[in-house]
């Protein structure tokens, strides 16, 4: 990330938690905005809230870690999630989420190098009837077949670094 | 008040009060593990997690079901039942799954007889494993040169948290991660090495089991001891010997200075020597910085600086107010440098193998004792320190029966101390020491009552204005780093002004120090040692630090004069800012 567009990033914090009414109870919600400006929460991140907010550091890293909502990895452009509910875990979901492991070269959880992808396993989303689920950033996929899978990431490996 | 009836028992007891509390007063004891009330230093540890003081609440209906006696209130008509099988079931229940994911090696565990859920086991007649299953895997923290933490063994209870992060304010631990995997950790699992962690050890004295306990010198004094190329010499601060007897089944607050001196002897160091003689000379030199700066339109208030926790604590939290801690090095350290030179030369001894070992109230002292800029020619002022209770472990390990030693007096150059320095060991007493000298060096002779009572007791923060000679001196006090955040605080926006301000660290001072005997939630214990002091001071006959007779040979056979260039050399030192994670 450029040192410039990083700061700019850190001003976009520092305007949402200046003008939060008060700082009384806000770390989640600014952890929340954090997480949409940088995409994850590394260390820094952390300790900037920290000091904004006059909490101690050890606070906002047992918040992060607790929800698992939070990240402290880098996630990718892409950022592929299969959904564990058990609708789509009795459908297969496990053996769809190795099968992305592969094609993408990463365990859940994991971010590829070039930061294309990651691949994480969520809770229900809700379209139990889809199952199983696949998401690809907001994009949906339903009835996902182990086959699936490939077509799925070219798609993506293709629109490349492309927004 | 409020009608409840407890095990078949009509009572009237207060309104608003818990479960627990109306239990406790009526001589029912339900078991806690969690729980810990001690108001007056705001360590209340209400979280209710830990379910062991589950007991019976039956409905009019003759229903029943279960509460926690320390979160749940009483109220008007409550039948409360704490002895049915099924609230002793729940009980144990609870226990035996802490027991289920706790280490079983208690036999090499530094708490084994001193630890709650070992009680807890007992009490409640456990004697199986029952819930023996996966357990929780973390690492052992080793890396500060004060404390071990070991997630293992903690029952996240909570109560280091509340110490570090309400009484103390640094902030240092919080629950992290869920689940099996839940510690009370450090901000990104930091080594406590790289925390503002202050090394005060108040985690260690309120933690219930040995997840948190001190860094343990014992096998390298030992050793040092046993080498008979090294001279060994031991130095006992102030609140050590009103707390020592503990260890021993001596009644709280007995002095134990004359058996202290003789067990050490014991032990085989080879010079007993006071840590009470060097408070006398910080006092020297303090007394000596505070009139100057008083005088002279130095930066003030002058805080006073032989609490490591404290020095730490202001590095950290309010790295732009380093100018106004005294430049004096802690009593202990001021002994080493001394040692190590006006000593070393009267014995004869090399000061390369000379080992100062210091037994202190602290476990922050062993954090200090190697702070790099606390050495002279590369030699450092301090080897080792040794807390109160691991003293009290050598004396079991060697057999020797505390109870039945003589009394006998330490050795003499660095042995003899006034009143003054012995009041170290509390809250207000160094402070109280300094006043007895700049008012006798301010008046042009020494003060006829030395008793400054104003600036004695046990409130949190405190004040008073003293006579010095022709100067008001404004005295401020804090004991708890709290209580010294809210201070300082003040100073920093200007909001209080004073000439001199002492802080210390813990609850109470040194005798309520993170490496004194374990006294569970009882802070009379903390208020008997420092009555004990008091005891001390009175009945010696030299009140004052500049009337001691060793302190005045010292200055006119080595150091000249305070605040003399030698004296600067061995004697004081500086600060460094430090981050505040």
């Amino acid at each position: 990330m450029a040192q410039t567009n990083e700061k700019a990033l850190y001003a976009q914090l520092d305007e949402f938690i200046d003008g939060l009414p008060t700082l009384q109870g806000a770390l989640i919600t600014v952890l929340h905005k954090a997480q949409g400006i940088f995409g994850f929460l590394p260390v820094e991140v952390q300790n900037h809230v920290a000091k904004k907010l006059d909490i101690p550091a050890s606070k906002v890293y047992g918040v992060v870690t607790f929800y698992s909502y939070f990240t402290m990895t880098k996630k990718g452009k892409y950022r592929v999630n299969i959904c564990m509910g058990t609708a789509c875990f009795v459908l297969g979901a496990g053996d769809i989420l190795n099968e992305f492991a592969k094609e993408i070269g990463v365990q859940s959880g994991g971010t590829t190098e070039d930061e294309l992808f990651s691949l994480d396993a969520l809770r229900c989303v809700g379209a139990c009837g889809l199952a199983p689920v696949v998401m690809v950033n907001e994009k949906v996929y339903g009835k996902v077949k182990k086959d699936d899978v490939k077509g799925i990431v070219d798609e993506f490996k293709a629109k490349g670094g492309v927004a | 008040m409020a009608n409840i009836t407890l095990n078949n028992v009509k009572l009237q007891v207060a309104d608003g009060i818990t479960v627990l509390e109306a239990a406790r007063a009526n001589g029912v004891n339900i078991p806690t593990l969690c729980h810990m009330d001690m108001a007056d230093i705001k360590m209340i540890n209400k979280v209710g997690t830990c379910r062991v003081c589950m007991v019976e609440v039956v409905n009019p209906n003759g229903s029943s079901w279960l509460a926690p006696a320390c979160a749940t209130d009483i109220w008007d008509g409550m039948v409360i039942n704490t002895n049915t099988p099924r609230a002793i079931k729940a009980r144990r229940t609870m226990v035996e799954l802490f027991i289920s994911n706790h280490p079983k090696d208690c036999l090499a565990c530094e708490r084994n007889r001193n630890c709650e859920l070992q009680d807890l086991a007992a009490d409640l007649n456990i004697r199986d494993d029952r819930y023996a299953g996966k357990m929780s895997k973390h690492t052992k923290d080793t890396s500060s040169r004060s404390l071990i933490r070991d997630p293992e063994k903690c029952v996240l209870c909570r109560r280091c948290e509340t110490m570090c992060n309400e009484v103390q304010t640094v902030g240092v631990y919080s629950a992290v991660n869920r689940g099996l995997e839940t510690t009370i950790g450090t901000a990104f699992d930091f080594p406590m090495l790289d925390t503002a962690c202050t090394f005060c050890g108040q985690c260690i004295s309120v933690c219930p089991t040995g997840a948190l306990t001190q860094i343990s010198n014992i096998g390298e004094v030992w050793s040092e001891i046993n080498n008979p190329d090294k001279v060994v010499i031991v130095q006992t601060a102030p609140a050590v010997r009103v707390a020592l007897g503990e260890e021993f089944n001596m009644p709280v607050g007995t002095r134990v200075t004359g058996k202290m001196v003789a067990a050490l002897r014991r032990l085989g160091f080879d010079h007993v020597y006071d840590t009470d003689f060097a408070a006398d000379l910080t006092i020297m030199e303090e007394a000596h910085e505070l009139i100057d700066r008083v005088k002279n339109g130095g930066t003030l208030p002058m805080l006073t600086s032989c609490c490591p926790a404290w020095v730490k604590f202001i590095e950290h939290q309010f790295p732009t107010l380093l100018d106004i801690p005294s430049s004096c090095k802690s009593p202990h350290e001021m002994f080493g440098a001394i040692a190590k030179t006006y000593l070393a030369e009267k014995l004869g001894v090399d000061p390369g193998k000379m080992v100062v070992v210091s037994i202190m109230p602290c476990v922050a002292k062993k954090y200090e004792a190697a702070r790099e800029e606390l050495a002279n020619d590369g030699n450092a002022n301090v080897d080792y320190v040794l807390t109160t209770r691991e003293m009290a472990s050598m004396l079991r390990e060697a057999g020797i029966n505390f109870n039945s030693l003589p009394d006998e007096d330490f050795d003499k150059v660095m042995g003899e101390s006034s009143g003054a320095s012995v009041i170290f060991g509390t809250t207000g007493g160094v402070i109280e020491a300094a006043v007895r000298t700049a008012a006798s060096w301010l008046g042009g002779e020494t003060i006829k009552n030395v008793d400054f009572k104003e600036l004695r007791g046990m409130e949190g923060i405190r004040e008073a204005t003293v006579k010095a000679g022709e100067v008001e001196l404004k005295i401020g006090i804090a004991h708890g780093l709290g209580n010294a955040r809210t201070l300082l605080e003040n100073i920093r926006d200007g909001k209080c002004q004073y000439h001199a301000i002492e802080i210390m660290a813990c609850p109470g001072g040194c005798v309520g120090g993170g490496g004194q005997p374990f006294y569970g939630n009882d802070r009379t214990i903390i208020a008997a040692r420092a009555k004990s002091l008091y005891a001390e001071d009175e009945a010696k006959q030299v009140r004052c630090s500049h009337e001691n007779a060793e302190i005045k040979a010292l200055y006119a056979e080595f150091l000249e004069k305070p605040g003399s260039h030698k004296a600067h050399e061995l004697l004081h030192t500086q600060y460094v800012k430090r981050d505040k994670l």
